[in-house]
């Protein structure tokens, strides 16, 4: 055992050693790990800009999403997914229960809940597809990355009943105006979203005895005081106790759905409803709540933003995701004593983080998820895709269907959780098929649902042509000379897959 | 070449296990003899055990549960009666020729001795067999695995879904396979010329390679054993199914045809019910009735192979003994644990009962555990892939000795 293990660290060794070629492929290799990072993988042209402004002066114009203007080829898909300009309530409005289906009560027949799934669902995949396109070819990477990275971390799931309605809601309103902002704003703007209130449960929490407790709105509901503490801001260890977890979710009861809002279309979907909260004053970690009602919540969520623990917990995720499965702890306590003095501000850490040696020295350290390798597959080629409908394909084999974590911690992005035997038989395969260029030109036979997720089977697409020798060039620097020799071996027609299926590029 | 391979990447466990003296019985009976299963099934998110089992002899069950409660046995939404105090839950009616055959039995207030009650760290304890102790690197099912006589073959330990779980990761390489309607359908990696080119990408000692390697293996065995299967759906001309029993049934073929698999896991989400659980009817129900079926296919389909399986129901931890403001339950603490299958002396509800008056409760709110998960788990390990007290502790460190009235819930 001892001597495997010694074998692969020198494999290990090897595997990311610098070649000793001229000058540059330094350069080349830092801006591939930059790029690996902060974008989803690098692309032809993302490779020329930052070799033109330096990695420093990129970096800062990532973190500056607003200056960098969309084209107009994302603008233009955008605008097509119709349901993705609408607002929650409207949403809930246009798509959910209509009148004669009922939420609760009478059953509904077959007939009308199979509408109302299809109903729903076509928002869903408008939303999915959405999230492919700016990830693939939006000039704001990093607000792209911090997207996937939130939604993570502040987990919903589209197959839990109303969030297929509100999944790209939640990601539009609650997580990507707030990516880059104040973490205190990005905790309130999910605890108020429907999404949220619904998959947790806290639509439902209400104070015993309250004025509007009712048979099923009788009592407080724990899930979401429970996840808000745990996964949301202090972590498992943040020395919270179930004591605090039922405050909590009494101080939260009545934070809710606005009733007249869903019904009518129009307004904040949010409402408190003060009529199911006990306004009495509370002592949640140690600390006295004042008497009140919605500032109740408020004051707990302050509180809960504002912990070390929230720090460390946040720090410590933000450093796994984007320097190692283990992050030094060095860097670990120094981003967290950015998040405590600047209050929370997510630029300022993710700087900090971009910034430091450890981020500059973990080239190649982490394993990409199944979304981080399948957008960043297709951007290497500098496919322009017909659909997302493949890819999505793929994510979903891999193990990682897009809105479908089933669970509140959200995916993980760790190697341990992402390489295995199936999956990296998976993975080969796709991409096989992206370098014979037969998914980039996939169009979905069934036009009137173009989104649907199918298997990654080889579809009916007449291929296009990957350009194997851009792609050859592209990838050059993190290529070692056993790839390069294994590759040159082969038969040409294969070499675009090769090159994307190589464990190297199945790194980050 | 492959098997090559594998030997040399785990050959230190498996020869080291052949070298032992006190394995040569067992290696023998294990030649001669038809291979002795282990099939764990993981209810992830926590079911709701007070509903699958109910207490209903006891008046505090009623009292705690005014919307959620299962009814006592004798009436059609009531449970079934298993005996004098417990009934099953109706949804899983499928299940009781099982348990009239006595092939069926549950421990119930079963559970971890840490007090967690969140959900992953909760798993994790399941999972890494060390309750409490976050950092040990391996699942105990791998440990298990080591410790199982040679000679190693790439299914050896099978894991349904597409990525490893935390219960089968270490050093023994294990498979997974996603068993979906279209498992068996040709991919393009399947064509000898394109796989032998990524052969040469991945023919290191790394983690990649050892992946890559057994995923080749895997799917190689995998195209093979189904290939009957693909063929027989054709000329039924029914769409394949989807859901846990069609995947329990592959399952089953999957490991009548192939006499490695020693090992397999299997995961269920969709547990963590804390609004609208529902009662006879409802999300846990229909949940409990996919599980029921699935349970019941992989019976089916093994066949004469059930006689020599042994299938055990876990979940990380129970949920609270009261209903919620919402139809619901939240999280708690002590859980049932099912176990079935041909060498199993079912047709009863071992364990010790705490009972449900407020003053035997754990923290006042949730069932006490009373049996360690740990315990049961190691009697299959055991008595059924007569493992000895040394491999034992290899596998659960640190459990706590008492077996409990399950020391002979299998057959000698």
């Amino acid at each position: 055992m001892i001597a495997i293990r010694a074998l692969a660290a020198l494999y290990f060794v090897w595997l990311v050693a610098p070649l000793p070629a001229h000058a540059d492929a330094a350069l080349d290799r830092q801006i591939i790990h930059v790029l690996n990072r902060i974008a989803f993988g690098p692309t032809a042209e993302t490779v020329a800009h930052v070799k033109a402004t330096g990695i420093d002066r990129y970096i800062d114009e990532q973190l500056d999403p607003s200056a960098l203007p969309e084209p107009t080829a994302l603008t233009d898909r955008l605008a097509a997914l119709d349901t993705q300009g609408l607002g929650a309530s409207q949403l809930f409005a246009q798509y959910g229960p209509q009148p004669g289906e009922t939420m609760e009560g009478a059953k509904p027949t077959q007939e009308m809940i199979d509408a109302r799934i299809k109903r729903a669902d076509s928002i869903l995949q408008q939303a999915r597809a959405a999230r492919v396109y700016r990830a693939l070819y939006s000039p704001r990477q990093l607000q792209e990355v911090l997207v996937d990275f939130w939604f993570n971390h502040f987990n919903v799931n589209a197959y839990n009943g109303f969030d297929m309605l509100w999944v790209g809601n939640f990601e539009n309103e609650a997580i990507r105006p707030h990516v880059l902002g104040h973490f205190r704003d990005l905790v309130l703007a999910t605890a108020q979203h429907p999404a949220m209130l619904y998959y947790l449960d806290n639509q439902d929490s209400t104070a015993p005895g309250s004025p509007n407790a009712s048979t099923l709105f009788s009592d407080i509901n724990e899930n979401y005081a429970r996840e808000l503490m745990e996964l949301h801001t202090l972590g498992v260890d943040g020395g919270y106790t179930q004591q605090d977890v039922t405050t909590l979710a009494h101080i939260l009861a009545g934070w809710g759905f606005n009733y007249q809002s869903l019904s009518t279309g129009s307004g904040p979907a949010f409402a408190f409803i003060a009529s199911r909260h006990d306004p009495v004053e509370k002592i949640f970690l140690g600390q006295r709540i004042a008497p009140g009602g919605i500032e109740q919540g408020i004051a707990a969520i302050d509180i809960l933003a504002k912990s070390p623990a929230t720090a460390h917990h946040i720090a410590f995720e933000l450093a796994q995701y984007f320097v190692a499965d283990q992050p030094p702890a060095a860097l670990v306590d120094r981003l967290a004593e950015q998040f405590l003095s600047s209050d929370g501000d997510i630029k300022a850490v993710i700087k900090a983080l971009l910034t430091s040696p450890e981020f500059r020295d973990s080239a190649g350290q982490k394993y990409k998820t199944p979304y981080q390798y399948v957008l960043s597959s297709v951007r290497a080629t500098g496919g322009r895709v017909k659909s997302p409908t493949p890819f999505l394909g793929t994510m979903a084999q891999l193990g990682m269907p897009l809105y479908l974590c089933p669970t509140p911690d959200g995916y993980k992005n760790t190697q341990d959780a992402w390489l295995s035997p199936s999956g990296t038989t998976e993975r080969t395969n796709f991409a096989s098929l992206v370098g014979s260029g037969a998914l980039l030109n996939y169009v979905p036979p069934d036009e009137q649902a173009p989104h649907v997720v199918a298997a990654s089977t080889a579809p009916n697409a007449k291929p296009i042509a990957v350009n194997a020798s851009a792609l050859e060039a592209l990838l050059s620097p993190i290529l070692t000379e056993h790839t390069r020799a294994a590759i040159a071996g082969s038969p040409a027609a294969l070499k675009a897959a090769l090159l994307l299926g190589s464990p190297h590029f199945m790194r980050r | 070449m492959l098997r090559r391979d594998f030997v040399r990447l785990t050959g230190g466990a498996a020869l080291g296990a052949i070298a032992s003296p006190w394995l040569g019985p067992i290696w023998a009976a294990r030649a001669d003899g038809p291979p002795k299963r282990m099939i764990v099934v993981m209810l992830r998110g926590a079911v709701d055990g007070l509903n699958v089992v109910v207490p209903y002899g006891e008046a505090a069950y009623y009292e705690a549960r005014s919307t959620i409660a299962i009814q006592k046995p004798g009436t059609d939404t009531g449970a079934l009666a298993l005996d004098g105090h417990f009934g099953l839950h109706p949804a899983l009616a499928p299940l009781m020729a099982m348990w009239n055959d006595k092939k069926l039995a549950f421990i119930h207030a079963a559970g971890s001795p840490d007090p967690s009650r969140s959900h992953f760290d909760a798993q994790l304890f399941i999972e890494n067999g060390t309750p409490g102790h976050a950092t040990t690197p391996d699942g105990w099912m791998n440990r298990l695995l080591a410790a199982l006589p040679g000679p190693r073959s790439p299914t050896d330990a099978l894991s349904v879904g597409p990525t490893l779980p935390y219960i089968l990761k270490g050093p023994v390489a294990v498979a997974n396979l996603p068993l979906g309607p279209k498992a068996a359908a040709p991919m393009a990696i399947d064509r000898p010329e394109i796989a032998s080119a990524f052969d040469k990408l991945y023919d290191g000692a790394d983690k990649q390679s050892e992946a890559y390697r057994q995923g080749r293996a895997a799917r190689t065995q995998l195209v093979a054993d189904m290939a009957g299967d693909e063929q027989k759906m054709a000329d039924n001309g029914a769409p394949p199914a989807n859901g846990f029993p069609a995947i329990a049934g592959r399952l089953a073929q999957l490991v009548t045809q192939d006499k490695h698999i020693r090992l397999a896991f299997v995961s269920l989400g969709g547990w963590d019910t804390h609004a609208r659980q529902g009662n006879d009817k409802g999300q846990l129900a229909g949940n409990l009735k996919a599980l029921g079926d699935g349970l019941t296919a992989l019976q089916q389909g093994l066949g004469q192979d059930w006689n020599d399986t042994v299938l055990a129901v876990v979940s990380e931890f129970g949920r609270t003994v009261h209903e919620n403001g919402n139809g619901g339950t939240d999280h708690g603490h002590g859980n049932v644990i099912w176990v079935m299958g041909g060498p199993v002396k079912g047709g009863k509800v071992y364990g010790q009962w705490p009972g449900l008056a407020t003053a035997q409760l754990y923290q006042g709110r949730d069932l006490a555990v009373t049996t360690d998960y740990r315990n049961p788990l190691a009697t299959i390990a055991e008595k059924h892939l007569r493992l000895d007290d040394k491999a034992l502790a290899k596998i659960f460190p640190g459990m706590p000795s008492a077996r409990g009235d399950f020391a002979d819930i299998l057959a000698a």
